[in-house]
């Protein structure tokens, strides 16, 4: 006697299901709500302050240009946040992704399920990205918004002189967060693998920024001009190309490329580390 | 009991006749199962066979090895030697197609504190890739209604008492219809009442034809509801099977009560009887394969006025200090 129902259910080759359950515990989870309140109130200050106190020249470009157009409060807001609260944003997230489970106790319960080690991995990894690149968008789109409302849109200023319409810096901004994105999903490989190291989320996350502030204080010395180019933070910055005309994508291949060997070379050490670790929390 | 008595007929811990191959049809069959964490053994070549359709309570002491053994059978952990089917497939070659058929409760509760009981659930249920997504809401109902668990679906784990946190991780167990549910502690932290009820629940799903494997400290949990049983012991198992071939197992001890004890220790050590002590009004012995009958005519015969006879079987308690050396917590 079988207790298996008569008309078994046959699993779709590719199911969303997981992922998508993932990516409600990342969005609907109220510390990581409080979180993007914070990277998207940034902007808001920025926009606020400049309007408020507009003028004193001399500070970086894009916040001299805020008064022209709003559209720069978006990229004067990722400026601001680059060295550290879009990493620290992404380092909670990855840091809590193995960890997490792992101190609450679920991951046995979904490796019980089972959840194929690699599958879970995968769909970790993948919420981590969609979460950098929806961090990075909402910054910038919560500029952006703030901005035009503030300061109104307009033909846009680039840094080469140049103006371009609004529609097309409004792409330029579009293409500064896809840039961004990929930059913080290789800071998200290091997380992921991170995370697979401990059972303490908040260790994990302090290791991923220790490991982001490394990065930032090594590409300040001038003795390791060697070594800079390969620095996971190196290229962030090089997102400036896309205020340039024409932009010249090449100049950000060297960004995507280190961006890329990190992504794979701490995937395939997360990989390794947890296909045939002993879970025993 | 009756159920109980009817399971030990079907008792497959023998291979069937003709078996060429050397896979059993045991719902759990572990094959020198073997982990070392550093050069200490915590699980020592461990041969579990576990038939289908048993209540199979696995017992022993704390740190004898119980749970490290159930976290090797779910692939949480890797063995360092040794292998194990479970439902008459090899786990390591077939896990993902084995576990969805498993329900397992390990080493306590764990859930995400900030979801609701429900949506728990249906976090668990969303990781398994054989499960309906068409049928979700009604099999968490189910899961849910089964443990009693309906009224406090919607509240957030953080709020449950131990017993609800134990309840919903049996019902994420129950989430999909399962050949084989391996329980680790199902009734620690619950009221008596939930200890009925979840005991009735196990005698239910082995009625169902589900196998249950069980690890508890209660005695006398295994007595009302286990057809067979493994003692685990510092990382050995060292007994196993049915519960009647462990009661025959036991060694029973027939006892005298008459006047004259001297005289009645005499006809037991006469007739061979290890062990003849005497007390106040009464002679004892190890019966040993004499049957009872015989030793009372030779009793009687030798003019020995009997006034009671009696053959004691140890309890279960007796025998699993025997095999462990150490004491369970009955009481609690």
């Amino acid at each position: 006697m079988s207790v298996r129902e008569a008309t078994p259910y046959v699993p779709k080759p590719v199911s969303t299901r997981f992922l998508r359950s993932e990516l409600m515990l990342i969005f609907g989870r109220r510390r990581n709500w409080a979180g993007m309140a914070a990277l998207a109130a940034i902007p808001i200050i920025i926009a606020v302050v400049m309007k408020l106190w507009p003028g004193g020249g001399g500070g970086p470009d894009f916040f001299n240009q805020i008064a022209n157009n709003g559209l720069f409060v978006s990229l004067a807001a990722l400026t601001a946040e680059l060295p550290l609260f879009l990493p620290l944003a992404v380092a909670a997230i990855a840091g809590d992704s193995v960890a997490g489970e792992a101190n609450t106790g679920t991951l046995r319960y979904l490796l019980a399920v089972p959840v194929d080690r690699t599958r879970l991995l995968a769909v970790k990894y993948l919420g981590v990205v969609i979460f950098a690149f929806a961090a990075v968008a909402l910054v910038a789109a919560t500029g952006m918004l703030i901005g035009l409302l503030l300061f109104g849109g307009g033909d846009v200023l680039l840094l080469s002189g140049s103006m371009v319409g609004f529609g097309e810096g409004v792409l330029r901004v579009l293409g500064v967060v896809l840039y961004l994105g990929v930059c913080l999903s290789a800071l998200g490989a290091i997380g992921v693998f991170v995370s697979t190291l401990t059972e303490q989320p908040i260790g994990a996350t302090i290791a991923i920024m220790v490991l982001t502030v490394l990065s930032f204080i090594l590409d300040q010395i001038e003795q390791l001009d060697w070594l800079q180019p390969y620095l996971l933070t190196h290229h962030w910055m090089d997102y400036g190309e896309f205020l340039r005309d024409p932009v010249d994508l090449g100049a950000l291949v060297p960004g995507l490329l280190v961006a890329a060997a990190y992504t794979g070379v701490f995937l395939a050490g997360a990989w390794a580390r947890f296909a045939g670790k002993d879970v025993s929390s | 009991m009756a159920e109980a008595a009817l399971r030990e007929g079907g008792d497959r811990s023998v291979p069937a006749l003709g078996a060429s191959s050397h896979r059993s049809d045991d719902a759990v069959a572990t094959y020198g199962l073997t982990k070392r964490f550093g050069h200490q053994v915590a699980v020592d070549s461990v041969e579990l066979r576990v038939p289908r359709g048993a209540v199979y309570g696995f017992l022993g002491p704390n740190g004898s090895g119980k749970t490290t053994t159930i976290r090797m059978l779910l692939g949480l952990i890797m063995p360092t030697a040794g292998r194990h089917d479970l439902l008459g497939e090899p786990f390591q070659e077939k896990a993902g197609a084995i576990l969805p058929r498993v329900g397992a409760l390990c080493e306590g509760p764990a859930f995400h504190p900030y979801l609701s009981g429900r949506a728990n659930l249906a976090r668990l249920d969303a990781a398994d890739r054989t499960a309906d997504p068409r049928t979700v809401k009604r099999r968490i109902d189910a899961a849910l209604e089964r443990v009693g668990l309906t009224a406090a679906a919607g509240k957030r784990y953080r709020a449950y008492s131990l017993g609800m946190r134990q309840r919903l991780a049996i019902a994420a167990a129950l989430l999909t219809p399962r050949d084989l549910l391996i329980l680790d502690e199902p009734t620690n932290g619950l009221d008596p009442q939930g200890t009925r009820e979840v005991r009735a629940l196990v005698s239910g799903l082995a009625a169902e034809g589900a196998t249950v494997m069980l690890s508890t400290h209660l005695l006398s949990e295994v007595e009302q509801i286990c057809t067979h049983v493994g003692v685990m012991h510092q990382g050995k198992l060292v007994t196993q099977g049915s519960l009647a071939q462990l009661r025959a197992r036991a060694q029973r001890r027939v006892r005298v009560e008459t006047e004259r004890p001297e005289a009645a220790a005499e006809t037991l050590t006469a007739l061979g009887l290890a062990e003849v002590t005497t007390g106040p009004g009464t002679a004892e012995g190890l019966l040993g394969e004499l049957a009872p009958e015989k030793i009372v005519a030779t009793l009687v015969h030798d003019d020995v006025p009997v006034r009671g006879f009696g053959v004691v079987a140890p309890d279960l308690e007796d025998m699993f200090v025997e095999l462990t050396g150490e004491g369970f917590d009955v009481s609690a």
